[in-house]
């Protein structure tokens, strides 16, 4: 079973001076994505363009500020936003990240890391169930990029993803760049990694750009979205799509946003790549 | 641990640049702690700077990239976001450009941080098609409309050529010396898809709040300045599509 309605093909995440590239003509996409937060404003361009997109291509609604791991209850506000937006574009999937990013009243904009204990996953537990119960669908949670480790962390990170999904019936979301930058600033194979990461659950893939920058005798890979996908990134996005055969992929890429023709070039990798899986699973 | 208060003190030290990493977190062997905290920390006053920016190209070209970052981080460090929505975020950076001592030798920055601000209001509000002229010239005939102001439009009255000096750092206009520094007043609508500023004539903003808050023609233009047109500005106001017809009298 496949844990998202996505086509398995390739997608980008959508942005706006992309608008008029991507209506021009075919493109070699089977769906967007889009933050959902970009969309909480009341109407305007942002509505306009989604509403027309939405005409020509499945739509990833991707979450970036639910707080899934923070310690306090979740913004109930906030959920009632995804809702809304949920049943306006009905999109195929909707993503969140196994991290935090509320405390108190303060948003503090961006993926904050988890101890990976019994204690967080009942938490995580608990808030993937009543996101899936108040949007009255499935969910896919996505791994995190991070930087640091928590001394008291006891569950490897893959068992703890398929921990959630067994217990709440949500899909994941597996970013292999995340894995990439993960597993060099942590100091993990990547490899190994994927070879424990639980596939089965996976309903969407993202591939992105990192940034490498000196760190004393290391370096530190940065989850920029700002450049192209890193060919570590790519190979090991082949080895993945071998063992799941054609999952839906995005190409993010957020910062220092490229002209269309650079950007469309990325999803037709990825493209290619998935039909050349959708054949090896045939053969 | 406790969740709830580690997660605070690990917020504490995201916005205070001088704290030490919480305790309890782990780096790689070889790795500097500190270092990779920072990482999250720059994380987050980036894409806060970032966002105000966005919303604040023409406050940004007026002081230079340097300087908007470090008010920017500034504003940042003592009023971050109170919500994931962060189309939202920066209401009160105005009031903060305002009360910010390294620039008070430009007075006249907060009121275009307003205006900026009045532009993304609109860009985002509802989308309601506004009153046309004709149907305000058809229902005269039998009963006067009771108008509201557009869900887009946004007034502002400012000291000083506040329209003028957006437009001219906005790109709308060509850079120059201001021919007479006289106060503006500024009309932000979104008729459509697209987000206008105009320059009311003086009285304008006040004529125009005061018909959005239902008040007749006449009583809207008791307070305005000798020679002020009620015809000419609500025309000005229908044309920019800045009303809607209101509620039940």
């Amino acid at each position: 079973m496949r844990a998202s309605l996505l086509p398995p093909a390739a997608g980008v995440g959508f942005k706006p001076r992309h608008f008029e590239h991507i209506l021009s003509g075919p493109q070699p996409l089977g769906f967007i994505e889009v933050h959902a937060e970009n969309y909480m404003g009341q109407g305007g361009p942002p509505h306009a363009q989604l509403a027309r997109l939405r005409q020509d291509y499945a739509l990833s609604l991707h979450g970036v500020g639910l707080s899934i791991g923070g310690a306090q209850p979740l913004d109930a506000a906030h959920l009632r936003r995804l809702r809304a937006l949920c049943d306006r574009y009905a999109p195929a999937s909707f993503s969140e990240h196994l991290a935090w990013s509320s405390h108190g009243p303060a948003f503090l904009n961006d993926l904050l890391p988890l101890p990976y204990t019994e204690a967080t996953l009942a938490r995580v537990v608990a808030h993937v169930a009543e996101v899936q119960d108040c949007l009255g669908r499935q969910m896919l949670l996505e791994n995190p990029a991070t930087y640091l480790g928590f001394a008291e962390s006891r569950i490897p990170e893959t068992e703890f993803l398929a921990e959630v999904a067994r217990r709440t019936g949500c899909g994941l979301l597996l970013d292999v760049n995340n894995v990439v930058v993960a597993a060099a600033n942590q100091g993990f194979a990547p490899r190994a990694y994927l070879a424990a990461f639980p596939l089965a659950m996976v309903g969407e893939i993202h591939l992105a750009g990192h940034a490498a920058v000196p760190a004393g005798a290391a370096t530190l890979l940065i989850d920029a979205h700002g450049t192209p996908v890193d060919d570590q990134v790519w190979a090991l996005y082949a080895e993945v799509l071998a063992r799941t055969g054609p999952v839906a992929t995005l190409i993010e890429w957020d910062n220092d946003v490229p002209a269309w023709p650079v950007l469309r070039r990325e999803a037709a990798r990825a493209g290619a790549l998935l039909r050349q899986a959708a054949q090896g699973v045939a053969a | 641990m406790n969740a709830a208060a580690f997660q605070a003190g690990f917020a504490r030290a995201l916005l205070d640049p001088e704290a030490a990493p919480p305790t309890g977190l782990r780096a790689a062997p070889g790795a500097d702690l500190a270092r990779r905290f920072a990482v999250y920390r720059n994380n987050v006053a980036h894409g806060l700077i970032a966002a105000l920016a966005l919303r604040h190209p023409a406050v940004q070209r007026l002081v230079g990239k340097d300087f908007f970052a470090g008010m920017a981080r500034a504003f940042v460090q003592h009023h971050p976001p109170r919500s994931p929505v962060l189309l939202e975020y920066g209401d009160g950076f105005p009031e903060f450009v305002a009360g910010f001592p390294p620039a008070a030798g430009l007075p006249y920055l907060a009121d275009v941080a307003r205006l900026e601000a009045a532009r993304v209001g609109a860009y985002h509000a509802a989308d309601v098609p506004p009153l046309r002229l004709e149907a305000v010239a058809d229902a005269a005939q039998d009963a006067p409309l009771r108008l509201a102001l557009h869900p887009a439009a946004r007034l502002l009255r400012s000291p000083h050529p506040v329209v003028t000096l957006w437009a001219m750092n906005a790109g709308e206009m060509p850079l120059g010396p201001v021919a007479s520094w006289e106060g503006e007043e500024a009309l932000v609508t979104r008729p459509d898809l697209q987000v206008l500023v105009h320059r009311l004539p003086p009285g304008g903003a006040g004529f125009a709040m005061a018909l959005g808050t239902g008040a007749g023609l006449a009583d809207a233009a008791a307070h305005c300045p000798p020679g002020f047109s009620q015809m000419g500005t609500l025309a000005i106001l229908l044309r920019t599509g800045a009303l809607v017809e209101g509620g039940a009298a």
